[in-house]
């Protein structure tokens, strides 16, 4: 029950740091790499960077029957340190990102390294992404209106 | 029918010299480039990604820069490069229940739960020319923002009545089966929901408005509010095999349209609203409006409504919505034709010469009768 508990909050924590890579331009993800001077290690390419493209499905009235409303480009690419295999999966065509980002799984699965990556490069990218959505949020929310329904006056 | 011709190689090349001059236009204007055009004709760069069926800005951006703005062109360009790329697999569900909401609105309930947000619109603009624009452009320093962002998700408007029994229920049919593939097998009719969505999802937003507009004036008699309109970023999840689990691989823009519509009602089924469904990528609006009520007057067969109307007949929509077909068949009409006209000018006048044969034939019985 643990291992499986321990496991499943691995899976958790892994995908939460492919899904913030993956929302990070090149530009963001070289200067946060800089900025925390991680050092990345040499790794070989088992799938060079490839794109391609996704399904995206969705379902009829939001939440019934589902349909392919069209496709997305998609970037992936996998490499290897030591033992480890990195992935990297994400929205677009950039395959230099994808390269960088696959390094990066490799990396936050090393125990050793996971901590100095996480918190001086995937959170604060994180905190970028959440702090861009929610001045979104805010700017809509000014646009919030009120309609008053006129009487008829007869 | 066309046959394939040879030659005129020179020529083909000079004017791929030409149309790149042409496109350029005067060198002393700046050229424009493909991030302002992502960045600044965002509902330009929309419409081709609907219609080429492939979310990239970029490339849409790059296909309106190499067609000199010219949409259908533009949509062709992304549905050839989607040709080239192998499929990587299908994404979970888009769930626009969890959508970050930059617009959203009801023209139905004033007062929904999570508000109205009129969002980036030009609905209530007055569609006066800002000249501004042509000089320097007008920029405000800054943008309101208000103290706290919105709700994290908003129900969903038709779901709301759906509580109360009133809303056609939008349920997943037994097994949640993965849905058709246009783009793998070709169209069966009479078409299932899915097969209609996506090929409306990529239809001509032109045509769909047309079909929509006719609905409304009577061919077809569907007058439907519209019960929710929202725009915003949802996140796309995909599980790969390698991995086994789920992962969110970015954010689209997506425009969603709950149309509701006025009831049916049978022996069997007490009245209720019906709906119609229309999902688009970016802020296409008029897009998502109109594919919301040619879904729904696309229902016609499932309610019983006969198909009297050009709307409600789905291979009449279906097979005609397509960009890229349409423009196709009425485009290659342009290329070389000549044997095909040559055989038709041949028949003609062979029919011709056959007609004054025997009107000159018959001339001379008469004559001959006469005399």
């Amino acid at each position: 029950m643990d291992d499986f508990r321990a496991n499943g909050n691995q899976k958790e924590a892994r995908a939460f740091w492919i899904g913030v890579l993956a929302r990070a331009s090149l530009k963001e993800l070289r200067a946060a790499l800089s900025l925390a001077q991680v050092e990345l290690p040499t790794v070989d390419v088992v799938k060079a960077a490839e794109t391609g493209t996704l399904m995206l499905e969705a379902r009829a009235g939001g939440g019934g029957q589902r349909f392919n409303t069209g496709e997305a480009t998609m970037t992936r690419c996998v490499v290897r340190y030591g033992e480890t295999l990195g992935f990297s999966y994400a929205l677009g065509r950039d395959k230099d990102k994808a390269m960088l980002a696959a390094t990066l799984d490799c990396l936050l699965q090393d125990e050793e390294r996971r901590g100095h990556v996480m918190s001086k490069v995937i959170q604060p990218l994180a905190d970028l992404q959440r702090r861009k959505r929610e001045t979104e949020s805010r700017r809509a929310a000014a646009t919030k209106v009120e309609f008053f329904t006129m009487v008829r006056g007869d | 029918m066309y046959v394939a011709v040879k030659g005129g190689e020179t020529a083909i090349a000079a004017t791929h010299d030409l149309v790149a001059q042409a496109r350029r236009g005067n060198p002393y204007v700046p050229e424009i480039g493909v991030k302002q055009i992502r960045e600044q004709m965002k509902l330009a760069t929309a419409r081709v990604m609907n219609e080429g069926s492939l979310y990239d800005e970029d490339l849409a951006a790059l296909a309106l820069k190499q067609s000199q703005g010219d949409a259908v062109e533009a949509a062709f360009l992304m549905r050839a490069y989607r040709t080239t790329l192998p499929r990587f697999g299908s994404s979970q569900p888009i769930d626009t229940g969890a959508m970050a909401i930059r617009r959203r609105i009801s023209a139905a309930f004033k007062d929904l739960p999570g508000g109205q947000i009129l969002g980036p619109t030009y609905d209530y603009t007055h569609r006066l020319f800002d000249f501004t624009l042509a000089a320097d452009g007008h920029v405000p320093a800054q943008v309101a923002e208000a103290a706290q962002p919105l709700d994290v998700s908003m129900p969903r408007v038709p779901d709301i009545l759906g509580d109360e029994g009133l809303m056609e229920a939008e349920v997943a049919p037994q097994g949640d089966p993965a849905p058709t593939d246009i783009t793998r097998d070709p169209a069966e009719f009479p078409a299932g929901r899915d097969t209609r969505l996506q090929m409306l999802a990529r239809g001509d937003e032109g045509f769909l408005l047309g079909l929509a507009y006719s609905v409304q004036r009577g061919f077809g008699g569907n007058h439907p509010f519209a019960g929710e309109i929202r725009m915003g970023e949802v996140a796309v999840s995909f599980c790969p095999e390698e991995l086994g689990f789920e992962i969110e691989i970015g954010d689209i823009t997506l425009t969603e349209c709950q149309m509701i519509n006025q009831f049916t009602g049978s022996s069997d089924v007490p009245p209720q609203f019906t709906r119609g469904y229309g999902l688009a990528f970016g802020q296409s609006e008029r897009k998502a409006m109109s594919m919301a009520i040619v879904d729904r007057s696309l229902k016609a067969r499932d309610f019983g409504e006969g198909a009297s109307y050009p709307a409600q007949q789905e291979e009449f929509v279906l097979y005609h919505c397509d960009t890229i077909e349409a423009s196709g068949f009425v485009e290659h009409l342009k290329l070389p034709h000549y044997v095909d006209f040559q055989g038709e000018l041949e028949l003609i006048r062979k029919i011709r010469r056959e007609q004054e044969e025997r009107r000159a034939k018959a001339a001379a019985t008469r004559e001959g009768v006469e005399a």
